[in-house]
C-alpha cells in the first residue's frame, strides 16, 4: 500500500484545504442555504471568515487540542462550520444523528467524553439538559436558533453567534494560538469521529485520520472526474459517513457547493430549486419518489397516461444503452429525443434531476426495476459499496459498467480480498485508524496487515471483476435441512413492490422459512383510496383483508422467482403476517440508517415468530413503542397469519430427471 | 401576588405588566337571551389569559366583546385605560388586536404565503397605480412584508406548505396558518378561539409550544378560549371561568383547580 506522509500538494487537513479554497475558489460559493424563502449563500472566503470566528471562540471558550467536540443538528452550514472549527483548533469533531433520544446521545456523547456539544436548536438543547448529569466531562453547549431559549440558564449556554462575535472581539489574543493549532494539524492527525450505528450492539466511535478522508476524497473525486462547479444538497444525516466525504472532504477537495435545504420538509422543493449536478440517496429515497411519480400518474389525464406509458416503455428500451454509449439505431435516438422532450425532460425536472451528471446509491439492494427507472430517463445512477470504516468507499461503478446486480469494481486506491468463508476483506487508504476506546473490536476487524473484514459475504464476478454482494456474512446460515439461508436476497425480493416498505425473513435452524411484512403506507394508502377501502389507521389498513390477498400474492411471486435459483430453493417464504406497526429506529428495529436489526425484532416479536411456526391462524399481541420524543405507550393487534403457495422444489428435481 | 397597579411575577420569573384591556361589568343580551351577565376581568401586558368554561357558557361572545365585535349593552370596556368607542374591524386590527377564529376563516383557494400576506393589508399604504406597475413604494412594502411574513413561516415550521392551496391542508396545519396570518400584523394582544378544538394530542402539543413561544418571542399579550381544561392550566397565568353567563371564577391555574364553584359547574353537584 503506497501511503505518502506529507499529503497532496502539503495539504494535509481539512483547515488547510479550506484555506486553499479560501484564496482559489475566493468568490466563488461553497455553501448555500434556503432561508426565509430565499437561498442564501456564502462563498469559500466567508466561509473561512466565519469558521475562523468561531474556531477563535472556541479557543476563548477554553476548547483543549484532542478535545471532542459533538455536532447535533440537521445539515446547515453553521453546522459544517463548527466541525471545520473543531478541527481548526485542534479538536475532534463528532457528528451525531440528531434524531437519536436523549438516552442513545448519553451513550455516545460519555463514550467520547466530549466537553463542548455544539447543537442545532432547542429541541436538541433539551436533550442535552436532560442527560448532563450522566456526562462527567460535558461543560459548554452551544447552539444555533436561539428561539424558545431565552429563560435557560446561560451560564454553559451559549449562543453561537455569540461565541463568534467573542471570537472576533479576542482575535489579537487567540489568533496566533489558532494558527499554532492548525499548522500542527498533519496527515495522521484524527479528522474526524463517526459513531456507527450498529445492527448489533453499542454502537463504536470510528476514528478517521485525515489521510483517510483527504486520500478517499481525492480518489473518488477523480474517479467520478468531480470539479469545483458541481452542486450538491446536504440532507442524509450529518453523522453518516456518507454526507461526510460529500458535504465535506469532496467539497473540500474540489471546492464544489453544499447546498443545504431549508427543513426536512422542503426537501424535494429545495431539491427541485438547487438541481444537483451530483447527487446521492439510499435506495429508500429513489423508492419513494418512483412511488409518488406513479401515484401521481394513476391520477393523471388518460392522453398524458398514455403518452407517459408510450415512452417509459422505448426509454426502458433503449434509455440504458444511450446512456452507456452503446449503438442505438438513428430512429429509436429520435424517439428517445422526443420522449426526451414530452416526457423524460418535464419528469426529470419536476424530480430535481434536470442537471445530475453522476448519482449514487448505497447502503441496500436496489430493485432492478426502480434502478432502470431512472437510468433509462438519462440519469446517471451508479451504485457504490461501502462502510464508515473505510471512509466510504470499496467498491463503485464506472461509467459504462452499471448493473444493479453488482456494486462495481474496486474503488481508485482499494484492494480486495475475499476469504474462505465468502467473506469481503479490504485495503485502503481510507481504512479506519481504529474504534474508539475499543481495541478489542479493533483488532478483530482489522489485522495486522490492514485487512478489513466488512461482515459481507460476496464474490468477484469472472470476466468483469464486480463485486457482487449476497447477504450479511453472519446472516447467511443454515435452515433445519442443511440448505442454504440468505434472509436478504429475499426480503430484497420483497422488497422491491411498492406495496412493501420493509420485511424480515426467519428460518435459520427451521424447516421452513416464514417472514414479517411492513406495508408502505403511501402506496397502500393510495391504493385502498382508489379502492374505496376505509380505514382509521396504519393498523387497520395492514389488517384488511385485501391488503394481506395483495401482499399473499406478492409473496408467491416472489417463491416463484426464489424457486428457480437452486442454491436458494428453500429460502422460500411458508407463511408469512403484515406487522401492526411501521418497524422504527425510535424502537431500536431499525438503525439510524434504516437498517433491519434481525435479532432485535426476532427477540422483540418472539411471540410472532412461533406463532409462525406453530401453525396457529391468527395470533393476538401487544407491543410497546416509543414516541418520538422518549416517551413509550403500548398497542395491541390481532395478526392474522397466512400460508403461502410454494414450489415444491423436490418435486421439481423429480421432474427433471 | 396579583397587584393591580404595577403587574406580577409569573411562577416561571416572566415579568407581567399593567392592564391593557379590562372589561367592567359587562352584560351582553340578544334580544331576550342574556349571552354575558355583568362580568369584570382584566388582561394584563404579556400575560397569556385564558377564558375556559363549559358549553354555552359565553365564551366565544365575550371573545368578541373584546375583540369590539359585539358592543355590550351595559358596561364599559377599556383598551389602555380608556373606554374605547364603537369602531370597525379594520380599526380594532390598527389598535394592534388580531385573532383567530374557532371555525377557521381563511381564503381556502389562495396559497398558505398569499393568506398569511393578508394579515399585513393594514400595514400597506401603497397607492393602487403604485402596486399596478410595481415600482417604488409598492415593491419597497411587499418585499417588508414578504420578510416579516417569512419571518412568522420560519417560526410556525410551515416552511414545506408555503405555496400549497389552503383547501389541500389538513385541520391541525390551517389552523397553525390562521395563527401566522395574526401573527404577521404584528399583534400586542391575540386573541385565539379554541385555538386547539378537533386536534389530536400531538397537533395540540404543537400548538401549545407555539403559543407559548409566541409569548416568549415578541411579548405578545394572548387571550385564548379554550376546552382543554389539561393544556389550559399548563399554558395560562390566569384563568376566568364562566359558566352561564357568569364569572364563577379568576385566579391563577392552582387557584381555578381548587375553586369549589369551578369544581362543581364542571364535575357537576350531587343533589342529596
Amino acid at each position: 500500500m503506497t501511503q505518502t506522509s506529507t499529503g497532496v500538494d502539503g495539504l494535509t487537513s481539512i483547515p488547510a484545504l479550506l484555506n486553499r479554497n479560501a484564496s482559489t475558489f475566493a468568490g466563488k460559493a461553497a455553501y448555500r442555504e434556503k432561508e426565509f424563502g430565499i437561498w442564501q449563500s456564502w462563498t469559500w472566503a466567508e466561509a473561512e471568515k466565519e469558521i475562523e470566528a468561531l474556531a477563535l471562540g472556541l479557543l476563548n471558550l477554553g476548547v483543549n487540542e484532542g478535545d471532542f467536540i459533538a455536532v447535533i443538528g440537521r445539515n446547515r452550514p453553521a453546522l459544517y462550520w463548527a466541525m471545520v472549527a473543531a478541527q481548526s483548533v485542534g479538536a475532534v469533531p463528532v457528528p451525531l444523528y440528531s434524531d437519536a433520544a436523549a438516552e442513545e446521545m448519553a451513550y455516545v456523547l460519555e463514550h467520547c467524553g466530549a466537553r463542548f456539544v455544539i447543537v442545532a436548536d432547542q429541541e436538541q438543547v433539551d436533550k442535552v439538559i436532560e442527560v448532563q448529569d450522566q456526562l462527567r466531562q460535558f461543560q459548554h453547549l452551544i447552539y444555533l436558533d436561539a428561539r424558545g431559549l431565552r429563560k435557560y440558564d446561560h451560564t454553559t449556554l451559549h449562543q453561537y453567534s455569540n461565541v463568534q462575535d467573542q471570537g472576533r472581539a479576542a482575535y489579537d489574543e487567540f489568533h496566533p494560538e489558532l494558527v499554532r493549532r492548525r499548522d500542527a494539524l498533519n496527515y495522521d492527525s484524527t479528522c474526524v469521529m463517526l459513531y456507527t450505528s450498529g445492527t448489533t450492539g453499542k454502537p463504536k466511535g470510528v476514528v478517521l485520520s485525515n489521510r483517510n478522508i483527504i486520500e478517499t476524497s481525492k480518489n473518488s473525486s477523480e474517479f467520478d472526474d468531480l470539479s469545483a462547479g458541481e452542486d450538491i444538497l446536504a440532507y442524509l444525516p450529518m453523522a453518516w459517513v456518507g454526507d461526510f466525504i460529500f458535504s465535506l472532504g469532496q467539497a473540500y477537495w474540489t471546492g464544489f457547493c453544499v447546498n443545504c435545504p431549508e427543513s426536512f420538509e422542503t426537501m424535494m422543493t429545495d431539491l427541485r430549486e438547487i438541481g444537483p449536478t451530483y447527487y446521492f440517496a439510499p435506495p429508500r429515497v429513489f423508492e419513494t419518489q418512483l412511488t409518488t411519480v406513479m401515484i401521481r400518474m394513476e391520477d393523471a389525464s388518460p392522453m398524458k397516461k398514455r403518452m407517459f406509458d408510450y415512452f417509459m416503455a422505448h426509454a426502458k428500451k433503449v434509455g440504458p444503452d444511450i446512456l452507456d454509449g452503446n449503438p442505438v439505431s438513428g430512429f429509436d435516438k429520435l424517439k428517445y429525443a422526443l420522449g426526451n422532450l414530452l416526457v423524460y425532460g418535464p419528469l426529470k425536472n419536476t424530480l430535481g434531476f434536470s442537471r445530475v451528471r453522476i448519482g449514487y446509491t448505497a447502503g441496500e439492494a436496489i430493485g432492478p426495476e426502480i434502478f432502470d427507472f431512472y437510468r433509462s430517463l438519462g440519469i446517471n445512477l451508479k451504485q457504490l459499496y461501502g462502510q464508515t470504516e473505510a471512509s466510504v468507499f470499496i467498491t463503485q461503478q464506472p461509467d459504462g459498467q452499471v448493473r444493479s446486480d453488482t456494486v462495481g469494481v474496486p474503488s481508485p486506491g482499494v484492494e480486495l480480498k475475499i476469504a474462505e468463508n465468502g467473506e469481503v476483506f479490504y485495503r485502503s487508504s481510507g481504512t479506519f485508524v481504529e474504534y474508539y476506546k475499543n481495541a478489542e473490536s479493533t483488532a478483530d476487524t482489522k489485522d495486522a496487515e490492514g485487512w478489513v473484514a466488512t461482515g459481507d459475504a460476496g464474490f468477484i464476478e469472472d470476466g468483469t471483476g464486480h463485486l457482487r454482494i449476497i447477504d450479511r456474512a453472519k446472516d447467511v446460515g443454515k435452515m433445519a435441512g442443511g440448505e442454504m439461508f440468505a434472509p436478504k436476497y429475499v426480503e430484497n425480493k420483497l422488497k422491491f413492490y411498492p406495496n412493501i416498505l420493509e420485511t424480515v425473513v426467519f428460518g435459520a435452524g427451521r424447516e421452513y422459512c416464514t417472514a414479517f411484512v411492513n406495508i408502505d403506507l403511501n402506496a397502500v394508502g393510495n391504493w385502498a383510496e382508489r379502492n374505496n377501502i376505509a380505514y382509521a389507521s396504519y393498523q387497520e389498513l395492514a389488517g384488511h383483508p385485501r391488503v394481506l390477498e395483495t401482499i399473499q400474492e406478492h409473496v408467491e411471486t416472489v417463491n416463484r422467482s426464489v424457486a428457480e435459483d437452486p442454491m436458494l430453493s428453500a429460502c422460500q417464504v411458508h407463511r408469512f403476517l403484515v406487522l401492526h406497526k411501521q418497524l422504527d429506529a425510535d424502537d431500536g428495529e431499525l438503525t439510524r440508517t434504516q437498517k433491519v436489526r434481525r435479532k432485535i425484532i426476532g427477540e422483540k416479536f418472539e411471540d410472532l415468530v412461533n406463532a409462525l411456526y406453530d401453525g396457529s391462524q391468527q395470533i393476538y399481541t401487544e407491543t410497546e413503542v416509543t414516541y418520538e420524543d422518549g416517551r413509550k405507550g403500548m398497542i395491541s393487534a390481532t395478526l392474522e397469519i397466512r400460508d403461502a403457495k410454494v414450489v415444491p422444489v423436490t418435486a421439481q428435481k423429480i421432474a427433471a430427471e | 401576588m396579583l397587584d393591580q397597579t404595577e403587574g406580577y411575577v409569573t411562577e416561571d420569573g416572566r415579568k407581567i405588566g399593567g392592564v391593557v384591556m379590562e372589561m367592567k361589568n359587562i352584560t351582553l343580551r340578544f334580544g331576550g337571551v342574556v349571552a354575558i351577565k355583568d362580568i369584570s376581568f382584566d388582561i394584563r401586558q404579556g400575560e397569556i389569559r385564558a377564558i375556559i368554561g363549559p358549553n354555552g357558557a359565553g365564551k366565544s361572545s365575550m371573545l368578541n366583546v373584546i375583540s369590539g365585535f359585539y358592543v355590550p349593552q351595559e358596561g364599559q370596556v377599556l383598551f389602555n385605560g380608556k373606554p374605547r368607542p364603537q369602531m370597525r374591524p379594520y380599526e380594532v386590527a390598527q389598535q394592534g388586536i388580531a385573532r383567530t377564529f374557532q371555525n377557521i376563516a381563511l381564503f381556502e383557494g389562495m396559497s398558505v404565503l398569499d393568506n398569511i400576506m393578508t394579515g399585513r393589508l393594514n400595514k400597506m399604504s401603497s397607492s393602487i397605480f403604485s402596486q399596478a406597475i410595481w415600482r417604488g413604494k409598492a415593491e419597497r412594502e411587499e418585499v417588508e412584508n414578504r420578510e416579516k411574513a417569512e419571518r412568522i413561516i420560519d417560526f410556525l415550521e410551515i416552511q414545506h406548505i408555503r405555496k400549497t392551496p389552503v383547501s389541500r391542508l389538513p385541520y391541525g396545519l390551517k389552523k397553525r396558518v390562521e395563527l401566522a396570518r395574526a401573527l404577521v400584523a404584528e399583534p400586542n394582544l391575540l386573541l385565539l378561539d379554541e385555538p386547539m378544538a378537533g386536534m389530536n394530542v400531538e397537533e395540540k402539543e404543537d400548538m401549545s409550544r407555539f403559543i407559548l413561544d409566541v409569548n416568549d418571542e415578541f411579548g405578545t399579550t394572548i387571550a385564548l378560549i379554550e376546552h382543554d381544561m389539561g393544556v389550559v392550566m399548563d399554558l395560562s397565568d390566569r384563568v376566568v371561568v364562566m359558566d352561564y353567563g357568569k364569572k364563577i371564577g379568576d385566579g391563577t391555574p392552582s387557584e381555578i383547580r381548587n375553586n369549589q364553584a369551578v369544581i362543581d359547574a364542571y364535575l357537576g353537584v350531587a343533589h342529596d
